[in-house]
């Protein structure tokens, strides 16, 4: 089943063309893989699927996305409980400056959840499922920012899950981080994805490969093709993206 | 006069440069990489081709840059043996527990204690938090995040020149439009310690304000896109994500606020009536620290004269007090 449907999606920041046409069917729990050269039009694409590019100045969006059937640019549209629907995580952790118990009851807290007893468990159950639990569990009381940027990161993570999302937008989640908690984050990402559905993009092919079902490939604010991993990865339709995949440009 | 002044501006301007490098190490700190650092070109290298001539020029600047920062300490010292030197005698010869504690200042009758002014620059300076830090706050939020680009253009302005008035136009404002109002709605003379906080208030306002939208300013945008991506609407990432991250910085600004109005003066003298008793309510008068020295100096002689000195001394120590824990609070913060 397709979680998100974009079509015909085009996007400008002012005078620039960033996404060109795009259309994409996302399968619901399953991992999607963007890849493509820097510029190329990857983050804007995923900020598209939670409405994160509202907040840019002179962003100019048409075309359609829906969740579920939804449109999530329609006017009746809360972007609020959109958001809480489509969790994000970014490139470089993003903690606030609290202690790791309030960085995760942010979430809940925003959508109205008071209850201690109730915050407690969602909390516990948010780090067990971004798999930093054990490592933290005593650490709740401290702030966020003394943990390391692994830690940070998957912190982030466990942050996205505590609002329950359905899904979760990742940008280039481990680009900043050394290879053990790269491996541990990509562990979970294969972990995560029984229950969510997950888009990351990412810069390293053998991440894309390792870790996705799906893989699109953007090039100048196109997608040129879209297809199950292994099919882009031996086979690719197009010349540019064999040329990207092998490493002879991007 | 100028003997009670000096000090205090001295370490006012310590507090501040300590609070600017305090924001810049909590931007620093905060970055997270959001701004890419250029790459520097070492200094060395670009001068290389000048020479003998540059390195002489260089270690030449080097010893003016030593010299100029050897004035500030010189001036410094000077101070605070001036302080010690003219203050602790006359508080030991009055005894510091009479000084201190002593409830009488009757210069005429030998009597010097300065519990009552020592209460009135607390009060005083309490009721200027009161007033000052959640509206000097407010405004900075605003500014910050809310304020349209026009209207900013108008504000930032205005409470730069709020910040530019001079303290005696503070005064005038206070006993010619504030005491009469304070005197008809809530009674009194009007010259009390309501006025002075009000009126303190307003003049740390533009202090906290600048302070506090540098900290705000200087808080990544990825903590209040993080919170924007939870679902939380531009308030709440503000309100609850923003500012948490700025609090340090915020606190700050609040420091110097309170350096600014416990050594206030000349508007202070001119609002709050200066009795010297222990204010029963806020709409009596008060005497602060400042006030003291300043009506007394001017004909003050002998022991009279070293007690204002020992004034002047315990004021310093409230703001080496101050700036000390302010120092400390942010050795302790970074992470
Ligand atoms: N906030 C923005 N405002 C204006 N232009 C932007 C903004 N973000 C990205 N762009 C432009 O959109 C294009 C795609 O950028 P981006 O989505 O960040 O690429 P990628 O993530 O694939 O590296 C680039 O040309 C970039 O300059
Ligand atoms: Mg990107």
């Amino acid at each position: 089943m397709d979680k998100l449907i974009v079509d015909k999606l085009n996007l400008y920041y002012g005078a620039n063309h960033a996404l060109r046409d795009i259309g994409m069917a996302i399968p619901a729990r399953e991992v999607t893989a963007l890849i493509g050269p820097s510029g190329c039009g990857k983050s804007t694409f995923l900020r598209t699927l939670n409405r994160m590019n509202d907040l840019v100045e002179g962003c100019r969006i048409e075309g359609k996305v829906t969740l579920d059937g939804e449109d999530i640019y329609a006017e009746e549209t809360d972007v609020s409980v959109l958001r809480k629907r489509v969790g994000m995580v970014f490139q470089k952790p993003t903690p606030f400056a609290m202690s790791v118990y309030d960085n995760i009851a942010f979430g809940p807290r925003t959508h109205g959840i008071r209850a201690r007893v109730k915050l407690d468990a969602i909390i516990e159950k948010s780090l067990r499922d971004a798999a930093i639990w054990d490592e933290i569990k005593d650490r709740l009381n401290e702030n966020a920012l003394s943990l390391s940027g692994g830690q940070q990161q998957r912190m982030c993570i466990a942050r996205a899950l505590a609002v329950s999302p359905e899904v979760l937008l990742m940008d280039e989640p481990t680009s900043a981080l050394d290879p053990i908690s790269t491996s541990r984050i990509e562990d979970l990402v294969a972990e995560l994805k029984k229950e969510y559905t997950i888009v990351i993009v990412t810069h390293n092919m053998q991440q894309a490969a390792r870790i996705s079902d799906r893989t699109a490939f953007f090039f100048l604010g196109e997608m040129i093709e879209y297809d199950a991993t292994e099919k882009i990865f031996s086979l690719p339709d197009d010349k540019r993206t064999e040329n990207y995949i092998t490493g002879r440009f991007g | 006069m100028s003997s009670s002044s000096a000090p205090l501006s001295a370490s006012l301007h310590g507090t501040r440069s300590a609070v600017k490098r305090f924001v810049l190490l909590k931007s620093e700190g905060f970055g997270n990489g959001m701004r890419t650092p250029a790459i520097r070109v070492p200094e060395e290298k670009k001068n290389s081709m000048s020479g003998a001539k540059g390195k002489f020029s260089e270690s030449f600047m080097k010893v003016v840059f030593l010299l100029a920062a050897c004035v500030s300490i010189l001036c410094v010292l000077l101070i605070c043996l001036f302080l010690f030197s003219n203050g602790l005698p006359a508080i030991g010869k009055i005894g510091p527990v009479a000084f201190l504690t002593g409830m009488e200042w009757r210069p005429g009758s030998e009597l010097y204690g300065i519990a009552p002014m020592i209460v009135g620059s607390l009060y005083v300076t309490a009721g200027a938090i009161v007033t000052g830090v959640p509206l000097g706050v407010l405004t900075a939020v605003f500014m910050a995040e809310f304020c349209p680009k026009r209207l900013y253009g108008v504000l930032s302005p205005a409470i730069a020149l709020l910040a530019g008035v001079p303290s005696i136009l503070y005064g005038f404002f206070g006993l010619v439009v504030m005491v009469p109002f304070v005197r008809e709605v809530f009674g009194g003379s009007g010259k009390s310690l309501l006025t002075a906080s009000i009126l303190l208030g307003i003049m740390i306002l533009p202090t906290i304000t600048s302070v506090s939208e540098a900290a705000i300013r200087a808080v990544p945008r990825s903590s209040y896109e993080g919170a924007l991506a939870l679902g939380a609407t531009h308030e709440r990432s503000v309100f609850f994500a923003v500012l948490p991250a700025a609090r340090s910085g915020i606190l700050a600004g609040v420091v110097l606020g309170i350096g600014r109005s416990i050594g206030e003066t000349m508007a202070v003298i001119m609002v709050a009536g200066n009795q010297v008793l222990i204010p029963e309510s806020l709409v009596r008068g008060a005497r602060t620290l400042t006030a003291n020295i300043v009506l007394e100096m001017g004909y003050a002689a002998d022991l009279h004269r070293e007690a204002l000195i020992g004034t002047a001394l315990v004021l310093f120590v409230f703001i080496l007090i101050l700036n000390t824990s302010m120092a400390l609070s942010i050795g302790r913060k970074v992470p």
